[in-house]
């Protein structure tokens, strides 16, 4: 079989055609800061005007959309989309309705499904089944090893050819390092970021939070930083060593930003993610022993979640990753330590980094925004930009609307958000991906005057 | 007016005049205890549950007493035995119980934060008879009444705790309750077995005997055999070595407690467990009359829920 030469995949929409007019337009990639017309014509930015300047297509609509603003759609680099296998938490569809939901146009799904992702049989059915469902493009990550055991490569060349964007075992770290070098070897034949989940499982043993003040009280056993920044320290050391290209997915602590900027000065190609709860939430959350608190790696301690900040502000930690893991209410319903790991995240992203970060005075908005999409870079992906010529990959938000999450209920399947019950603000309105609509809050009509 | 809340999942949810309040009721069952007929009607008609997804002996056998002294009628699950063989759910099980419309569910759990969980699931009073490593508050409340009967108060009291602190719910729910009703609390023991960052619950930490003779109180833990696996200790010889409290260990005056039950010869000698100073069995029997107080402050003489919050 030839190999593809595209390593995202949606279903067929209807190209937008759509006026945004007044918005407040924020893409520091395209240096523009300022309240624009945005024309859609085929699903490309057809033109840039100033406010008032740019007329509707016939048949076409206009959203005035002043006051608001229009950002680049967001690219999460870690998503759990549960299929094939674990349908019951999420799927395609919603999955990518609840990507669309929260301003993002492209998303990269993690392997570990069952069966795993990795053989290019069910790399194929996927990406067949995305071609039908995704309602925003999707790339897959497949397998470094198989069943995800830690023990033999996959067959990574021809996981390539149909269409892996790189590969990770995440939710599970390759525990040795030599079978982890001789992928970093196979790299340079087949090529695709390798995407590393650090954990040291001889020190996270059966912890089921951060280990520290919190878990002393609780009686539930820890997870040290250190099994996480040992275990980056060693890969970056190998990626050094065999010049390879790693990412590090959702880093934790202040440990593990250490071992980053030491491996990024002396070379190694290496790029890390931080999601949004570990740049909000600390451990002190799970003294409410609530499960939606619960997850892998565990929130960290507060002065651990300020120096992921500091770290994504300079960029050190390159782009935000949400780790979105939906599980069904009957999973997540039980004691904290017999619960599952992981929160759903993209409906809340961008909100909750707002309104902690931006609104905080930790971040500014261009930063967010840059590092909200920056994970297309890192993979390869077409670059959200906001430009004439571009394909229209673009959210429209209202940073004044406060909101309580899970309150309207979620796109997607799961309702596990470590956020659910918060008043955030910043809404998405309208996302544009790949130059479809792939969202518009049922609010739209009433949030924004249509003619 | 000092109310103990709708149910007792942590000593987090007493200050020191609820619990002086039911240490006080305690005396008065403890009386009823003394009696020929030990029983008062004060829960006649009303339905306790006991759910036990541990092995116990004492407490579930005292709650049990306890509620059937009140007058109350008892059921008792466990889960060996029971539809949880069959997989059912946690709360599947709370909420099939609940429609029994118990007044009271009793609930050991290996899991923390179980007993929190079963009061968003039923209308009945919750209480934490264990939950994993978390706490164990109605072991607490008896050690503070048998103290407080032995030395008055425990207000300066300096109190040592010996023993596995990382596997102990009682070792938790103790440092919050001692010091609670002012006692100074130090924990002790292997530093494998002593949780990093313990002193935020308002403890010091030791890992060897050396100043035990400070403490007014000893307390002892059991030392889990299980634990050995995990090479928490090289060996029971080793720990038994360094931590073993014996009579020789004790200085005169010095008061020996454990919450049972006990490893004869590895985490106390015999001879220290059968000593004046060892207030076991004192322990054991104010269990009883401890949970009796319990229960009434949650199901007769709680104050309206307005006066709680």
């Amino acid at each position: 079989m030839a190999p593809v030469k595209n390593r995202l995949f949606q279903r067929p929409d209807r190209p937008a055609e759509l006026l945004i007019s007044g918005a407040h337009v924020l893409d520091p990639r395209a240096d523009l800061d300022e309240p624009r017309d945005v024309l859609l014509r085929g699903g490309r930015i057809a033109e840039l005007g100033s406010p008032g300047s740019l007329g509707a297509a016939e048949n076409s609509e206009t959203i005035d959309a002043a006051g608001k603003h229009l950002l680049p759609g967001f690219v999460d680099p870690h998503v759990h989309l549960r299929t094939p296998g674990q349908e019951h938490k999420e799927d395609l569809d919603t999955g990518t309705a609840a990507a669309a939901a929260g301003g993002f146009c492209a998303v990269i799904a993690m392997p570990n499904s069952d069966p795993v992702l990795d053989d290019a049989a069910v790399l194929r059915s996927l990406t067949e089944a995305a071609s039908r469902q995704a309602r925003v493009p999707v790339g897959f990550l497949a397998a470094i090893t198989k069943n995800l055991k830690g023990h033999e490569l996959t067959e990574m060349a021809e996981l390539r050819d149909a269409g892996a964007l790189g590969f990770t075992d995440d939710g599970r770290p390759v525990v040795s390092a030599g079978t982890l070098r001789k992928a970093l070897q196979y790299q340079r034949l087949c090529g695709g970021v390798i995407a590393l989940h650090e954990e040291d499982p001889d020190l996270s043993r059966d912890g089921a939070m951060h280990e520290g003040a919190v878990s002393a009280r609780l009686g539930i056993a820890g997870i040290p930083s250190l099994a996480e920044s040992t275990m980056v320290a060693r890969d970056a050391a190998l990626a050094l060593y065999e010049d390879a290209r790693v990412h590090f997915q959702h880093l934790s602590c202040a440990e593990s930003v250490e071992s980053l900027q030491q491996a990024k000065r002396v070379g190694a190609r290496v790029s890390a993610e931080v999601c949004p709860h570990h740049l909000t939430l600390s451990d002190e959350e799970v003294r409410t022993l609530d499960s939606r608190f619960k997850m892998n790696p565990p929130l960290r301690a507060e002065s651990d979640r300020r120096a992921l900040v500091a770290a994504l502000r300079i960029g050190l930690i390159d782009c935000v990753a949400t780790d979105h893991a939906p599980h069904a209410s009957h999973e997540k319903e039980v004691p904290f330590e017999e619960a599952p790991m992981g929160t759903t995240g993209l409906e809340t992203a961008f909100a909750a980094l707002h309104t902690e970060l931006v609104l905080s005075g930790e971040l500014d908005l261009a930063t967010l925004a840059q590092r909200m999409t920056e994970g297309a870079v890192l993979y390869g992906l077409p670059i959200p930009t906001i430009a004439i010529g571009q394909s229209a990959n673009l959210c429209l938000v209202d940073l004044r609307a406060r909101f309580e999450v899970g309150a309207d209920g979620y796109a997607s399947r799961s309702a596990n958000c470590c956020f659910h019950g918060r008043m955030l603000q910043g809404k998405v309105l309208l996302t544009v991906a790949a130059g479809t609509v792939a969202f518009r809050t049922a609010m739209l009509a009433e949030a924004l005057a249509i003619r | 007016m000092t109310g103990i809340g709708r149910h007792l999942l942590s000593i987090d949810d007493l200050d020191r005049a609820s619990i002086e309040r039911i240490l006080d009721r305690a005396e008065s069952f403890d009386e009823v205890s003394g009696r020929e007929i030990k029983k008062v009607p004060a829960l006649r008609g009303r339905t306790m549950v006991n759910l036990f997804y541990e092995s116990s002996t004492r407490t579930s056998s005292s709650f049990e007493l306890a509620a059937k002294r009140l007058s109350a009628d008892v059921v008792s699950v466990r889960a060996q035995g029971s539809s949880v063989d069959k997989g059912e759910s946690l709360k599947d099980t709370v909420q099939t119980l609940s429609a029994y419309d118990p007044a009271a569910i009793v609930i050991r759990s290996p899991h923390a934060g179980a007993a929190g969980l079963v009061a968003g699931w039923t209308p009945a009073a919750v209480i934490n008879a264990g939950d994993g490593k978390h706490e164990h508050p109605t072991q607490a409340l008896l050690d503070v009444f048998t103290l407080r009967r032995r030395l008055g108060s425990l207000d300066g009291a300096c109190i040592w705790i010996v023993g596995d602190v990382l596997h102990s719910r009682v070792a938790r729910s103790n440092i919050l309750a001692f010091t609670r009703m002012g006692a100074a609390v130090t924990v002790c023991g292997p530093p494998t077995l002593i949780p990093r960052e313990i002193e935020a619950l308002g403890c010091e930490a030791a890992t060897t005997l050396e100043r035990l003779g400070e403490a007014d109180v000893v307390y002892v833990l059991r030392m889990q055999q299980e634990r050995m696996r995990d090479s928490f200790v090289p060996s029971l010889r080793e720990y038994a070595r360094r931590y073993q409290i014996t009579p020789a260990r004790l200085r005169p005056g010095q008061l020996l407690m454990h919450p049972g039950p006990v490893n004869r010869g590895v985490e106390l000698s015999g001879e220290a467990i059968d000593s004046p100073q060892a207030l076991i069995g004192a322990q054991v029997r104010a269990g009883v009359a401890v949970r009796m107080a319990v229960l009434y402050e949650l199901l007769v003489g709680a104050p309206p829920l307005a006066a709680v919050a």
